[in-house]
């Protein structure tokens, strides 16, 4: 593939698989990109010779070209803790992952509760960002869990949602207004549900693990405790609740209860809680510690159910950036968090290869489902459009390795992990953003 | 059998001819205390460190006065605080230290996990001296030292161990070890002080002490911190003391040669009764000479290297 500079952004790509789950597409075609723009998805384009030779022609087959992925839950860290991670890499990331849109989590320092970080953070993405960058804002003023965020000025400089994420909403009475007003602005409330009474002092799952190993446990019950009171909330004010990182057996079956009743609930998980179990922390590795923890074989096959059978609408990362300061220390005082946005997309063909989900279900989960929980008109191919699209090998075979991600962090569990699917290429607003071809 | 591991962290990883060499071994040493001139040039020349990141006087003798009998350098670095708070990270300390030339660290953290996070990172052999909630090795080892010298085997014993099982790395490191021996280990104490699914560590489950009397061939009482009533684990001091602390009255039901043992320090009047713990059949300042013994054995067996 020849491409200079200059070169405006031609591409044609033969063959493709293209799944497109918000149109139910699923069909091997070809896709044509002119100057940026993602000009036709069919079975043959025929461009005159003359004009293909303006054109990078790829050989697609057996790859796949799908919607740009979003992924819901992120943390970039910037502004406050650029050391982990600044809007630049977290994005550069992302687009290495696959991923065009990152929601990212209002936990930073400042915290994202008013108009003036979420326009710092909106600003800074269109300076130095790969992708777009969505602004969560903040439940509670502070993250404090006392009063109210403005979400009417939130929502009017660019916030997609809200969540106090990192801390559950511990008030139920706050949680209650905060699922009202939000209906208000129809910005959804994502819910970090857990109980900090029960979890306190909790370092890892609860069970025979945490009594082997002598670490405080922190119950499922914590979760599904906080999962059941927010469903009831819900239900009581009609809101949109979105439940962040379940990782229970417990939560996915409350969930899917309460969406056959038709509350209106929809639900994430992340790949670390439908690939690993608890058992991971036997050498005390600081890199499995995460909120909520990893859990049991029984949970992890419920997740995948819940993922199955649609209870689990979305895979999102939590991609949680430390540095070596907090996460390199005694077991207690490391922090909770794993990188994931440049691990994701292989754990997720994970679970298309073992014939958990179909190719066009796990698409969905990254990107027309996260697209409708936060409301916005992203997540599929979209013809004359700037192309904002990710072509990707299902089958490329590689070792995992953290020390090439584009994160600055690298607290990645997977590290040395044996994998395969991985993007190639990443279309952004009609660039390449990122590109594993060699020139 | 030679013992060849680098670090001492715990006994769940231990086989059984490794814990029956170190038992061996601190009986042939035992004598040496016994002796008028205390010592013997075995370890001449070592540098023993003991790292104590946690409040620890019993442990600390026990392992300095051990290293001193072998004829060790001996050097205590003592905090309270965590290494956080001293603004310098616990690897750092021990790099530097390491960089003195070290044989041996004697390490004691509250938090689990930190001896097997240190022994990684050091070419040092790591002793732990207790961390956290996980495994306090040599205590399980002199425990298992006692109950040899008084019940002659191991091997179909029945241990119950009783009291705040859920935050004991003696009791944890005492299951791995006794089970291993061949002896039956009943847990008892209230539900909020046993750690959830204990049975998958191969032990036996009671919250009735009147029943697992009768049956105990060793009764091992474990310290009850009061803060536990805080952490709404308990309603008070006054209750667990009747349903729950060791007294004369309720051993009148045990067998015969019941032994009473308690990794100290006690609570008098809490968990065990004084006339218990004073009482014909408490081998509680035998396990404390016994420690001693334990630790020489296991500064012999790492420190040689």
């Amino acid at each position: 593939m020849k491409k200079g500079k200059a070169d405006p952004c031609n591409y044609l790509f033969r063959r493709a698989r293209v799944i497109d789950p918000a149109r139910d597409l699923d069909a091997v075609a070809d896709v044509l990109v002119v100057d940026g723009i993602l000009t036709d998805i069919k079975p043959n384009i025929d461009l005159p010779s003359d004009r293909l030779a303006h054109f990078a022609v790829i050989d697609a087959s057996e790859k796949w070209i799908v919607p740009g992925l979003i992924d819901m839950h992120v943390h970039l860290r910037e502004p406050g803790e650029e050391y982990k991670e600044t809007i630049a890499t977290g994005t550069m990331a992302a687009v290495a992952g696959g991923y065009t849109a990152v929601a990212c989590m209002p936990n930073t320092k400042p915290v994202n509760d008013c108009a003036a970080v979420t326009e710092y953070i909106l600003e800074r993405a269109r300076e130095q960002g790969h992708c777009r960058v969505l602004p969560v804002g903040a439940v509670s003023s502070g993250l404090e869990g006392r009063s109210l965020a403005e979400f009417g000025e939130l929502k009017g400089s660019g916030a997609v949602a809200v969540t106090d994420d990192g801390r559950p909403v511990a008030n139920s009475m706050l949680m209650r207004r905060a699922l009202e007003y939000a209906k208000n602005f129809d910005l959804p409330v994502i819910s970090h549900a857990e109980d900090p009474a029960l979890s306190e002092g909790g370092l890892m799952n609860e069970g025979p693990t945490s009594t082997l190993l002598g670490l405080h446990g922190i119950p499922k019950a914590a979760e599904e405790v906080m999962v059941a009171r927010d469903l009831a909330l819900a239900e009581l004010t009609g809101a949109r609740l979105h439940i962040a990182h379940v990782s229970t057996a417990g939560a996915v079956r409350m969930i899917g209860e309460a969406k056959s009743r038709g509350v209106p609930v929809t639900a994430e998980t992340a790949p670390h809680y439908f690939t690993l179990t608890d058992d991971r922390l036997m050498t005390f590795d600081t890199l499995y510690k995460v909120n909520p923890p990893i859990r049991g074989p029984a949970d992890v096959e419920a997740i995948k159910r819940g993922l199955a059978d649609g209870t689990i609408d979305a895979v999102a990362t939590d991609h949680a950036p430390h540095s070596s300061i907090e996460k390199d220390t005694e077991f207690e005082y490391a922090a909770n968090g794993i990188i994931g946005l440049e691990s994701a997309l292989p754990l997720i063909l994970e679970l298309v290869r073992e014939k958990t989900l179909t190719p066009s279900q796990a698409v969905a989960k990254v990107s027309c489902n996260p697209a409708r929980i936060l409301g916005l008109p992203l997540g599929t191919l979209l013809l004359n459009q700037r192309a904002c699209m990710t072509y990707l090998d299902p089958e490329f075979y590689f070792v995992l390795d953290c020390t090439t991600f584009r994160s600055k962090s690298r607290n990645c569990p997977f590290h040395g992990q044996p994998t395969r699917g991985r993007a190639l290429m990443t279309f952004f607003n009609g660039k390449v953003a990122f590109s594993r071809l060699s020139k | 059998m030679p013992f060849k591991r680098k670090d001492l962290l715990g006994l769940r990883e231990l086989d059984v001819h490794e814990i029956e060499h170190i038992l061996e071994l601190a009986v042939s040493l035992k004598e040496i205390n016994a002796r008028p001139i205390k010592k013997v040039p075995t370890l001449r020349g070592k540098t023993v460190i003991h790292l104590f990141y946690e409040p620890s006087t019993r442990t600390r003798t026990s392992f300095d006065i051990a290293a001193k009998r072998l004829s060790a350098d001996t050097y205590s670095i003592t905090t309270a605080a965590s290494s956080m708070v001293k603004g310098e990270t616990l690897l750092d300390t021990v790099k530097n230290l390491e960089a003195m030339k070290p044989d041996v660290f004697v390490l004691r953290h509250t938090v689990s996990g930190t001896p097997h996070r240190i022994a990684r990172h050091t070419t040092a052999s790591v002793i732990n001296a207790g961390d956290g909630m996980h495994e306090h090795p040599s205590q399980a080892l002199l425990d298992m030292m006692t109950m040899l010298e008084h019940k002659k085997k191991l091997d179909g014993l029945t241990v119950a161990i009783l009291g705040d099982i859920a935050h004991s790395r003696v009791a944890r490191s005492n299951i791995w070890g006794l089970r291993k021996m061949g002896a039956k280990v009943i847990l008892c104490g209230p539900i909020t002080l046993i750690p959830p699914e204990a049975h998958t560590m191969g032990v036996e489950v009671s919250h009735k002490l009147g029943e697992i009397i009768p049956e105990a061939d060793v009764i091992m009482v474990l310290r009850l911190q009061k803060e536990r009533q805080q952490q709404m684990l308990l309603p008070s001091l006054r209750e667990y003391s009747i349903y729950y602390g060791l007294t004369a009255e309720k051993l009148k039901k045990a067998r015969r040669n019941v032994l009473i043992m308690h990794p100290g320090p006690l609570n008098r009047g809490v968990e065990i009764s004084p006339d218990v713990a004073d009482g014909p059949h408490s081998v509680i300042l035998d396990q404390v000479t016994n420690g001693v013994a334990v630790r020489m054995a296991l500064l012999y067996l790492l420190g040689q290297k």
